[in-house]
């Protein structure tokens, strides 16, 4: 030290402490901050100790990633036997559908996702005519494209569908149909007329409070009889009845939340411009109110995603179901665990990716509201 | 009228569109077309069953059911009717919901919280924990728990051996169960006695602190009497209890306590899966008390805990109530997913073997939603009260 003393004010910035910077500084504050801090943070590094090393060893260093037969996966020490996925891929994911006609589900889905791309394109003007027109003629091309029996296409039944695609056209049909019942249902839960109103709440509060595995063996068991003798459905068609009168419940909650946020001054100016309950209702409130739900109509999705997995119980192979089945085959026994994590992993994929879009939307469209 | 006619009347519309004429016209039409749709239904059941040869009424709940069921709380045999098959389910459901239900909010709430640790370790492995298992379907994590796990323990001759006697194979994990002797119900009385004295101690101890400001340490002394006088009574009365050992005796244990896998796994699911969602309430809830809250209760010289107790927890509960009432019903509802795995649960025994046996599907369709909605009504309704209890305290 050249200099000891300083006038005031003059003495020069020292640098902050060693022990406050840099990686140590950020390791002190975050994981070692005191003696509890500390302990939790051994106790972390050893779970991660106890299990990170043999997963990754499992999954990845010593798994089996293709064979033709399960031999290399009974080898001593061998890992997850993922040659026992790569053998059944394409039925995972269509299930029984002919193999030489994957190219109509796979145009099905390829279009969809064309036609939903502009829908994420800023400054595309003709979003509102584009929805109406993926939900309103777009089911119409997929079913003649998956189902077949109409312009010239092969008819594949219904008992063929399976897979992932079977999951998503589930979760896809109950979403899209349970939308504008549930619209209906929310304005008739917030009518002033009585018997309306107590219809739809009775309607809403019957299905929020049965679990879906009843409602779908309703389905499948009584629906049969409410119709005249004769009347044959098939498996899937009852299954999605179900689904989408269960779906249409937790759908109007879901606007019945994005209505009750809409100020009231909002309904007074439109009844005061001389709008009539319809007029107001669809120019007025329901654009806003389900601008507003937008996350809350993703996160149902999200649980109805989940809860397609159910209709294996009713005897239908979706993405679980099929799995469930390859896994009883003579031929590939014992590697539950690798077709489970498997499906884990797909159905992780589609619901973390749909939650993380639901958050970032909700963060968009939490503009105008905010006060 | 004592005012001239001046002949103009205001103007009146047209009948049609008087809003209580229309009302009442729009409900009319909606009973109509309901009532004949229901009695459509109805016609076609009717009509349906007769053709089949179904009959219908509750008689069928007194035949004997002669199926056996795997696990059952009240005793049950082959020649018992259905109507006891009935009771044996949905005490089976009463059971996985409520110990699925404690369970999954002390793992909610402890994951909750060790999410928003200041310990960045802590938080990701819990941001972790929570991330992986709510966005994977329950029923997969049920198959991944039964099939995948219990199913790959080993047998009853290599069992696991967990120490205190716990055995654990693919048949089960066996407890060793505590046999009361006599006396036993005077400490079970203790407990009684010592929770009730203790809140008179507690109301006592507010009263005392609002007069001198004087705190007295009433949750030690909760603590103290709840548990320390039906521990003296234990001890006095010369420890009134002992435990039964499962042993190995041929091809099974004999003797204790037996959960059988099928239990396990959805129990083990359902805590996990509905685990992340209460974390995630209590998350939001502890987020939602402003950190000036924190900081007043502070500078008011209240220490660490008691800002946490007296002023973070009744806010944030608050908050947390109305969700977690709700995560509750949906971990009632899910518990009917037993049915996957064979736990015989009220679907499994009544709607799957019962149903399948008798045919009476109205019937029995009926009988079980008919118990979810009123657990679902009365859960809601209980919550409710609660609710309202706690936001009282509010100014």
């Amino acid at each position: 030290m050249s200099k000891t003393s300083y006038a005031v004010g003059e003495h020069p910035d020292l640098e902050p402490p060693a022990s406050t910077i840099g990686v140590i500084g950020w390791l002190r504050e975050n994981l070692f901050s005191n003696w509890w801090n500390s302990l939790l943070t051994l106790f972390g590094f050893y779970l991660i100790y106890l299990y990170l090393p043999p997963l990754v060893e499992w999954m990845f260093v010593k798994a089996v990633w293709s064979s033709p037969d399960r031999v290399p996966c009974d080898a001593e020490g061998a890992g997850a036997c993922w040659a026992f996925i790569d053998n059944r891929f394409t039925q995972f994911m269509y299930g029984f559908y002919p193999k030489e006609l994957y190219w109509r589900p796979n145009t099905a889905g390829l279009l969809l996702i064309a036609l939903m791309i502009p829908l994420f394109i800023k400054s595309f003007r003709w979003k509102w005519q584009l929805g109406a027109f993926i939900l309103l003629v777009y089911p119409f091309i997929a079913f003649v494209l998956i189902h077949g029996g109409y312009l010239g296409f092969e008819l594949v039944e219904t008992n063929k569908w399976g897979g992932l695609m079977l999951t998503l056209i589930l979760s896809a049909v109950g979403i899209v149909a349970s939308l504008p019942i549930g619209i209906v249902l929310a304005l008739g839960r917030r009518s002033t007329m009585p018997i309306v109103k107590s219809v739809c709440v009775v309607y809403i509060e019957f299905w929020r409070g049965v679990p879906l595995i009843t409602v779908l063996f309703m389905s499948s068991v009584m629906l049969p009889l409410f119709f005249p003798e004769g009347t044959d459905f098939d498996k899937l068609a009852r299954a999605m009845i179900g689904i989408i009168m269960f779906q249409s419940a937790y759908m109007a909650e879901v606007v019945r939340g994005g209505l009750q946020a809409i100020p009231k001054g909002q309904y007074e100016a439109a009844a005061s411009l001389g709008l009539t309950y319809w007029k107001s209702m669809g120019l007025i409130i329901l654009p806003q109110a389900l601008k507003l739900v937008i996350p809350g109509i993703v996160n149902t999705f999200i649980a109805l995603f989940k809860d397609t997995t159910l209709v294996l119980i009713i005897g239908l192979f979706d993405l679980l179901a099929i799995i469930q089945q390859a896994n009883s085959d003579p031929e590939w026994l014992g590697f539950d665990t690798e077709g489970y994590v498997f499906a884990g992993l797909i159905f992780w994929i589609f619901c973390f990716s749909m939650s993380r879009y639901s958050i970032a939307l909700e963060q968009k469209l939490h503009t105008g509201h905010k006060r | 009228m004592s005012e001239p006619d001046s002949g103009l009347k205001p103007s009146k519309p047209a009948f049609w569109n008087d809003p209580k004429v229309r009302a009442l016209f729009f409900q009319v039409l909606l009973i109509v077309a309901l009532g004949y749709f229901l009695m459509t239904i109805v016609d076609n059941t009717l009509e349906n069953m007769r053709s089949r040869g179904i009959t219908t009424g509750f008689a069928f709940l007194d035949e004997p059911a002669g199926f056996g069921i795997l696990q059952s709380l009240i005793p049950y045999t082959e020649a018992n009717t259905y109507g006891r098959t009935f009771v044996v389910g949905l005490l089976n459901t009463l059971l996985v919901s409520g110990l699925g239900i404690v369970l999954a909010t002390i793992v909610g709430f402890i994951m909750g919280v060790a999410r928003l640790s200041h310990n960045w370790l802590i938080a990701k492995l819990a941001a972790l924990y929570i991330e992986t298992f709510r966005n994977v379907p329950l029923l997969l994590q049920i198959f991944f728990w039964y099939f995948a796990v219990l199913g790959a323990l080993p047998s009853v001759r290599q069992s696991l051996d967990l120490g205190l006697g716990i055995r654990f194979n693919n048949r089960g994990l066996y407890l060793p169960e505590p046999i009361p002797e006599n006396g036993f119900s005077i400490v079970l009385w203790m407990v009684l006695i010592g929770f009730v004295v203790s809140r008179f101690v507690k109301r006592w101890a507010r009263k005392r602190q609002d007069a001198t400001g004087q705190p007295f340490p009433v949750f030690l002394t909760t603590l103290g009497l709840t548990f320390g006088l039906p521990l003296i009574a234990f001890l006095i009365l010369g420890s009134p209890l002992h435990w039964e050992f499962p042993e190995l005796k041929g091809f099974n244990f004999k003797g204790g306590m037996t959960i059988i896998p099928e239990l396990l796994a959805l129990l083990l699911a359902l805590t996990i899966y509905t685990g992340t969602f209460i974390a995630e309430t209590v998350r939001a809830g502890i987020n939602s008390v402003s950190h000036g809250q924190t900081e007043a209760a502070l500078a008011l010289g209240l220490t660490r805990v008691q800002t946490l107790r007296l002023v973070i927890i009744p806010q944030a509960m608050r908050v947390i109530i109305p969700p977690l009432t709700s995560q509750y019903l949906n971990l009632t509802k899910n518990s009917s997913l037993a049915t996957a795995v064979g736990y015989p649960d009220l679907v499994a025994v009544f709607m799957g073997t019962t149903l399948n046996q008798t045919g009476q599907a109205v019937e029995i369709t009926a009988m079980t939603m008919a118990v979810y909605l009123t657990i679902s009504l009365t859960i809601s309704f209980f919550m409710n009260w609660y609710n309202k209890h706690v936001a009282l305290i509010e100014r």
